[in-house]
């Protein structure tokens, strides 16, 4: 019988011994180009940090490789960051520039530091998840190849995350970033009354519904959807697997934009809702990518230096976005959920956009 | 014309980022399972809709989470993946590897999986994607004998995650990785054992720049903050200017407090500590001349959380400042009190944010033992509509 509730292994065998030696005593780090970070400690010990991209979805002789590497340049110790990120720490100066030399030739994006585009947070989509509005490993890719010398340069105002959720669930609680890609339903779900009776639990699944959509039919054991109050969320689908809501058709993207996580200058804040619905349009997502790029670019083009996207928007204002952006305001932007009212303009300060 | 099966996917093998395509298609040369996958996630791109069906519940012996059941709603065409379940690891705090462990889990994983992995999980797990159910225990025996555990999901404890901290950042004012760590170990029962009205995430981040979204992604969140005066080496500040630095613009000017003086004739910084709200602005823009002043600890805020169901919630103020030394004492009896609480009044799938809005933070306040301060609010309230305890009420007989 193994051992059960051992808990991950201490990761204090897994700092490499510059590590261990300066572990609360750092002083100071530098940014030395996209992609490398120098920590400097108290006692003058130097670390190198080399950051490269990649896929998340990784296969057991993609890590391999990436083990070599490490083995090869930085005695073994390497670590991921919260976005994906390999990152490998290096003692020796010496070795950083040969490492990003094989990195480059094996095709690792050497980047995301800084006042860049890092990885982005992602979920499962349709490689493995059963309530998907979207993929999502394939709309990222798209993304990335395009935003790519924003990964790879430090060529922007201030730090640009983006991060994709496929459905409302949203595992990778994409609501604070810069841009959030999320994957939406449009039509409500679809009880099954055959199944739904064995399946379902009904008051948890009238629970379930944020809108209060879902009623109960005692009579038949199973329940009843109200259109008209339905805002397509899945949640019921999530509790009660006889609900189906996914519509090729009409299940697409929404781009949401201005969150943020730090709390430096500003506090955190949601992100926004900039475009309604974008269709699902594989392999590449065109419209997608082409959306998130315009909206980069005019940030990029307007923003003042430390000024995230979020910041860019709250100084300018949102009616001015929309208008630089070139994106069509809609009864869609206006919120009609529970706090609403807070987010109704109520002076007569408002640009003309 | 070409006579792939993924034509498809196979466009996204092109473009300079790295293709996930490609590891699928790397894992597929090896196993069966990774190859359906691949075949099956590209009549998802032909038909635009998933094509797993909802759920299903499996797991190993002793525990509740740390297993997702998932099935192919298409297994006549993809058999390999009829059953094709993810184990959830909990990851090494930080994130730190040693190859050899990583060379351990991929050997543990091509026995017994579909060699795909994602490193890691939005939560952070490093996640083993896809294995038969006949395979879930051998794999966590494996696992285990390698060193390694699962870490949570559905209603447990979720694997909690923590910033780099003090490993590699001049800025920790608490030790991230220790706290989260003890917290993962101390409370192992919550993760492995669904026990909760739903999910709970705890998130340490040793700044206020807070890299694992603590604010925005946990129930729990421990932000390093510090109080006092930040440490200015004068020096290091000239010498940022003598480089090129716009202090003014990009420093004074940018705090959202107006809490600092720049002087360009003698080029000197004051600060007024009093009016900081240490956003760490200044400390980014200038790590070599600022540092967080020295008496460190922590904030504590709840409630954070994604939409469903109520809607999304950033996490907000409990407690403004605890000093964070092991063994931590003061914070777990805290995290103890708030999960019994929510325990005892949550509603199924009710988060703790949803709950202390349901009942009013005032209650949560008085249960937790919790003076109300004004760190707590951005404003105090601006209607009328107040609640008083009966205690505070001088009551008279009526005749």
């Amino acid at each position: 019988m193994a051992k059960t509730d051992i808990g991950p292994p201490d990761y204090k065998q897994f700092l490499p011994p510059i590590i261990r030696d300066n572990y609360g005593k750092w002083r100071y780090h530098e940014i030395v180009r996209a992609g490398v970070l120098k920590h400097v400690g108290e006692n003058g010990d130097v670390l190198y940090t080399v950051r490269a991209g990649s896929p998340r979805l990784l296969s057991t002789d993609h890590i391999r490789e990436i083990c070599d590497l490490a083995e090869t340049y930085c005695d073994g110790y390497l670590r991921f960051t919260s976005r994906h990120n390999i990152e490998f720490l290096l003692a020796d100066e010496r070795r950083v520039a040969p490492l990003i030399e094989e990195l480059q030739a094996k095709n690792y994006p050497v980047g995301g530091t800084g006042h860049s585009i890092s990885n982005m947070v992602h979920t499962q989509g349709w490689v493995h998840c059963h309530t998907p509005a979207t993929d999502a490993s394939g709309p990222v890719k798209a993304i990335m190849d395009e935003l790519y010398d924003h990964f790879t340069h430090m060529d922007l105002p201030a730090h640009v995350r983006i991060a994709l959720a496929c459905c409302l669930n949203m595992c990778g609680a994409v609501h604070c970033s810069d841009i959030a890609i999320l994957g939406i339903h449009r039509t409500p779900p679809r009880p099954d009354n055959s199944r739904l009776p064995n399946l379902c639990e009904l008051p948890t699944t009238v629970a379930s519904c944020p809108t209060g959509a879902i009623r109960a039919d005692m009579k038949n054991k199973t329940v009843q959807v109200n259109d008209d109050k339905c805002m397509y969320c899945g949640n019921c689908y999530t509790v009660c697997p006889a609900m189906p809501i996914a519509d090729p058709d009409n299940d697409g993207i929404s781009i949401w934009v201005g969150g943020k996580v730090s709390n430096a200058r500003s506090a955190p804040m949601f992100s926004k809702l900039a475009i309604p619905f974008l269709p699902n349009n594989p392999p590449r997502w065109p419209e997608v990518v082409a959306a998130v790029k315009n909206i980069v670019e005019v940030y990029a083009a307007r923003a003042r230096k430390h000024e995230r996207l979020g910041e860019w928007i709250e100084r300018v204002g949102w009616e001015r976005f929309f208008t630089l952006t070139g994106i069509a305001f809609t009864d869609k932007h206006i919120d009609d959920f529970t706090l609403a009212t807070e987010t109704f303009r109520t002076t007569t300060q408002f640009k003309w956009g | 014309m070409t006579d792939s099966k993924t034509p498809l996917l196979d466009e996204l093998e092109k473009g300079p980022w790295p293709s996930f395509v490609k590891d699928m298609k790397q894992a597929a040369e090896k196993k069966p399972a990774a190859a359906d996958l691949l075949n099956q996630l590209e009549l998802s791109y032909k038909d635009r809709i998933g094509h797993w069906k909802h759920g299903g519940i499996v797991g190993v012996k002793g525990y509740g989470s740390g297993v997702i059941g998932r099935y192919s709603d298409r297994p006549d065409l993809f058999p390999n993946v009829r059953a094709f379940h993810t184990m959830r690891v909990n990851h090494p705090t930080g994130w730190f590897y040693k190859t050899d462990a990583l060379r351990k889990l991929c050997d543990i994983w091509d026995k017994h999986g579909s060699g795909l992995t994602n490193l890691h999980g939005s939560t952070g797990d490093a996640i083993l994607l896809g294995t038969t159910t006949d395979h879930l225990q051998p794999c966590f025996d494996d696992l285990s004998e390698a060193g390694f555990d699962l870490g949570g999901s559905g209603s447990a404890l979720r694997t909690p995650s923590a910033c780099v901290g003090p490993a590699r950042c001049e800025w920790a004012c608490i030790d991230s990785l220790d706290i989260c760590y003890q917290a993962t170990m101390t409370l192992q029962d919550q993760i492995h054992r669904p026990m909760f009205p739903y999910k709970f995430k705890i998130k340490v981040s040793a700044c206020a720049n807070d890299c694992v979204a603590a604010i925005a992604r946990s129930d729990l969140a421990i932000m390093g903050t510090w109080k006092g005066r930040i440490q200015v080496d004068p020096a290091e500040v000239r010498a940022y200017a003598d480089a090129g630095l716009d202090i003014r613009g990009e420093v004074r000017d940018l705090c959202p407090t107006k809490c600092m003086e720049w002087s360009e004739a003698d080029r000197t910084l004051v600060i007024h500590d009093g009016d900081c709200n240490r956003c760490m602005h200044c400390l980014n823009v200038m790590p070599k001349a600022l540092r967080p002043g020295k008496e460190r600890g922590a904030s504590i805020l709840v409630g954070g959380k994604a939409p469903i169901v109520q809607g999304s919630l950033l996490s907000w103020v409990i407690v403004p400042f605890m000093k964070l030394e092991p063994p931590y004492t003061e914070l777990f009896d805290l995290i103890a009190r708030i999960q019994d609480w929510w325990d005892e009044n949550g509603r199924s799938r009710e988060r703790l944010g949803e709950l202390i809005n349901r009942l009013g933070m005032r209650h949560f306040l008085k249960a937790m033992g919790l003076p109300a301060v004004p760190q707590m609010v951005k404003h105090p309230r601006t209607n009328p509509y107040v609640f008083f305890w009966p205690e505070e009420i001088d009551k008279k007989e009526v005749k």
